[in-house]
């Protein structure tokens, strides 16, 4: 009879470490001392034009002087990068909107958040009903604010929010559709999904706004961006469809017929015990394409919609403002990487919650 | 809708009663896989208490028969009366059939994003509407019977075999089934932990609880069936008590099945 004994102890030696991974051989040696040279000389100049040399705040281009960046541009023009052209007086309520996003999705990072829950479905529910209610007005003695002024961040969000909740149900019922047994259903399905997705999204925005109205019969004409958002929600929902449909595939039949034996009809099935395994099977797929999506919402500029990407390649082209592309460009990728960051952090918790350590 | 299911409940108490306390009736069935025919022209009637025993070499379509009675396989000829109800194509009327039919399968089948409880208590919430306190009490009051109440809130995946094999077994218990189902529970588990399930399945079955069973463990059919069916081809070769089965088998397949059997 053996005793157990404690696992034995990995201490952590910097020293030692590096010795055996940084420098255990002649090529190692090279290659770090060669890294930590580009890091060296990379590093410093870059921080230089980000912080140290950059010019924040001034009261025209003229103050931008130095080698370094030139953030006083978009601080001056940050307002439009947000808002667009919405009016200035009625800009409080986009700030309400950001605000309740913020307050809806932030808590979601943060495990021990009070009624966190409740916050994301207020987040999915109540959130877009609000912003419906408040971003075009025309109602409640809301003055109207028309779509074709709404721009920048506000209009990025907007385009990756509604195609995100829209087609991620569609998504699910687009997929349950195409596992059918119902002939009729499943072909629609596959006719839908094949069709939206074997289509460029640049040739949706395109039909959406040139050609389909030549379809719609007159006086429905509907606004430009409405139709954007019709187009890349449908098209969302086919690449949306088809990373669920590879989630329910994979959940084995046992547990379709333990839940039918049990009595569970069709939807009870489907909501309570196969999507839920299925859907987080799939986590990384389904953000992955919501980051995708978050990307592609920049295309709209083609139809002449102006999101954060928009709002700022416009203004870099401002004469009296030098040479000021690559710090707008760095602003928007910033923008973008917070967002889509924030999004994949998100999925990595809630897989790591979800996992109740069952492997088949 | 409720009146509809009333209805058809009562209906199903008076035909019972007919029935002489028949429970499971199949008559004259027969099912095809494409052109595979896997059960053949099969007749069972099945008393209120009954337990069976199903055996016999694999492929024979046992599987398949049990899975017919609560409708997860479907039969294309014939006629299968479950508690006074008729598996036909009516969604209704098979869904009326399987809340009252428990199932354990071969491989648990758990849900595994649930935990123990939550497994157990799923289908009284949303198929019988049972108030969640009520269904979460009576949830632990199988689990007690089935020896795991401490386990309650664990996940599936973090439990042995055995102990996920009695909770599948609680699950089902949970819906107050008239009928319980086993297909080959003791076949994917580790020898030690089989006699843990074979217990949880006598007291069941001393509890006068109807139960078909296929199953290998020859022990069990000795000490609990009232009968043991032999399957062969699709076909039931042979049906009988126990003692009779064992000591005296009139088939030339089952004399031949049960020497390969008792051998090991
Ligand atoms: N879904 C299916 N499609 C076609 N053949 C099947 C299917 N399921 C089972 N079978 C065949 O039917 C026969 C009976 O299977 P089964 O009922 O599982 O047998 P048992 O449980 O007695 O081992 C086997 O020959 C098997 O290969
Ligand atoms: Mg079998």
């Amino acid at each position: 009879m053996s005793e157990s004994m404690a696992p034995p102890k990995r201490a952590f030696a910097p020293i030692r470490w590096m010795r055996e991974n940084l420098f255990n051989t002649w090529y190692n040696v090279l290659l770090t001392v060669v890294v930590v040279y580009m890091i060296g000389t990379s590093v410093g100049p870059l921080l230089n034009w980000l912080f140290l040399d950059a010019t924040f705040t001034g009261a025209d281009p003229k103050d931008c002087i130095g080698d370094g960046a030139c953030w006083l541009f978009i601080n001056q023009r940050l307002n439009f990068f947000m808002y667009g052209f919405y009016p200035d007086a009625q800009q409080w309520r986009v700030d309400i909107m950001f605000l309740l996003l913020a307050v809806a999705f932030v808590p979601q990072f943060i495990e021990r958040f009070p009624a966190r829950r409740w916050l994301g479905i207020f987040g999915m529910t109540g959130l877009p009903i609000i912003g419906y209610i408040l971003i075009p007005g025309g109602w409640f003695g809301l003055e109207e604010v028309q779509s074709h002024k709404w721009g920048g961040l506000m209009l990025t969000l907007i385009l990756a929010y509604v195609g995100i909740i829209g087609s991620l149900p569609l998504g699910v019922i687009l997929a349950l559709g195409r596992r059918s047994e119902m002939p009729i259903i499943r072909g629609f399905c596959v006719i839908f999904i094949e069709v939206w997705r074997a289509v460029p999204l640049i040739t949706v925005l395109f039909m959406a706004s040139v050609m389909l109205p030549l379809f719609l019969p007159e006086g429905m004409n509907f606004e430009k961006l409405l139709r954007a958002l019709i187009g890349i929600t449908l098209w969302q929902s086919a690449y949306m469809a088809e990373v669920i449909r590879g989630g329910l595939q994979a959940i084995p039949r046992g547990q379709y017929e333990a839940a039918s034996a049990l009595g569970l009809g069709y939807w009870r099935k489907m909501r309570l015990i196969i999507l839920p395994q299925a859907l987080t099977l799939v986590i990384p797929g389904i953000v992955n394409t919501f980051i995708g999506l978050f990307m592609d919402t920049t295309l709209v500029l083609i139809i002449g919609l102006f999101d954060i990407l928009g709002t700022v390649q416009s203004t870099i082209t401002d004469p009296s403002w030098q040479n000021v592309a690559t710090e707008g460009y760095v602003f928007v990728a910033f923008c973008f990487w917070v967002f889509c960051f924030g999004m994949s952090r998100y999925s990595q918790n809630l897989e790591r919650k979800l996992d109740t350590g069952h492997k088949t | 809708m409720t009146e509809q299911m009333q209805s058809e409940q009562g209906q199903a108490v008076v035909d019972s009663a007919k029935a002489d306390k028949t429970i499971i009736h199949v008559e004259a069935m027969n099912k095809w896989y494409g052109s595979f025919h896997v059960l053949k022209n099969l007749n069972l009637d099945v008393a209120q208490g009954e337990r069976i025993v199903i055996c016999g070499p694999s492929g024979s379509g046992k599987s398949t028969f049990i899975r017919c009675i609560n409708r997860l396989e479907e039969h294309q000829q014939g006629k299968i009366v479950v508690d006074g109800v008729e598996l036909t194509d009516d969604v209704r009327q098979i869904d009326s059939v399987r809340r009252e039919v428990g199932m354990v399968f071969q491989h648990f089948n758990l849900f595994p994003h649930m935990t123990v409880l939550e497994n157990c208590c799923v289908a009284p919430i949303w198929v019988r509407k049972t108030p969640r306190k009520e269904a979460e009490a009576t949830a632990m009051e199988y689990l007690k019977r089935v020896k795991i109440p401490e386990q309650a809130n664990k996940y599936p995946g973090q439990l042995s075999g055995g102990q996920q094999q009695r909770v599948a077994i609680a699950r089902a218990l949970c819906m107050k089934p008239k009928i319980m189902l086993f297909d080959e529970p003791t076949s994917a588990l580790d020898p030690e932990m089989i006699k843990e399930v074979l217990d949880t399945m006598v007291e069941l079955a001393s509890s006068g609880m109807t139960m078909l069973c296929v199953t290998h463990e020859m022990g069990f059919a000795k000490t609990v069936a009232d009968r043991v069916i032999f399957m062969d081809g699709g076909e039931i070769v042979e049906s009988a008590p126990p003692h009779e089965f064992f000591d005296n088998p009139r088939e030339p397949r089952t004399q031949q099945f049960l020497k390969q059997i008792l051998h090991h």
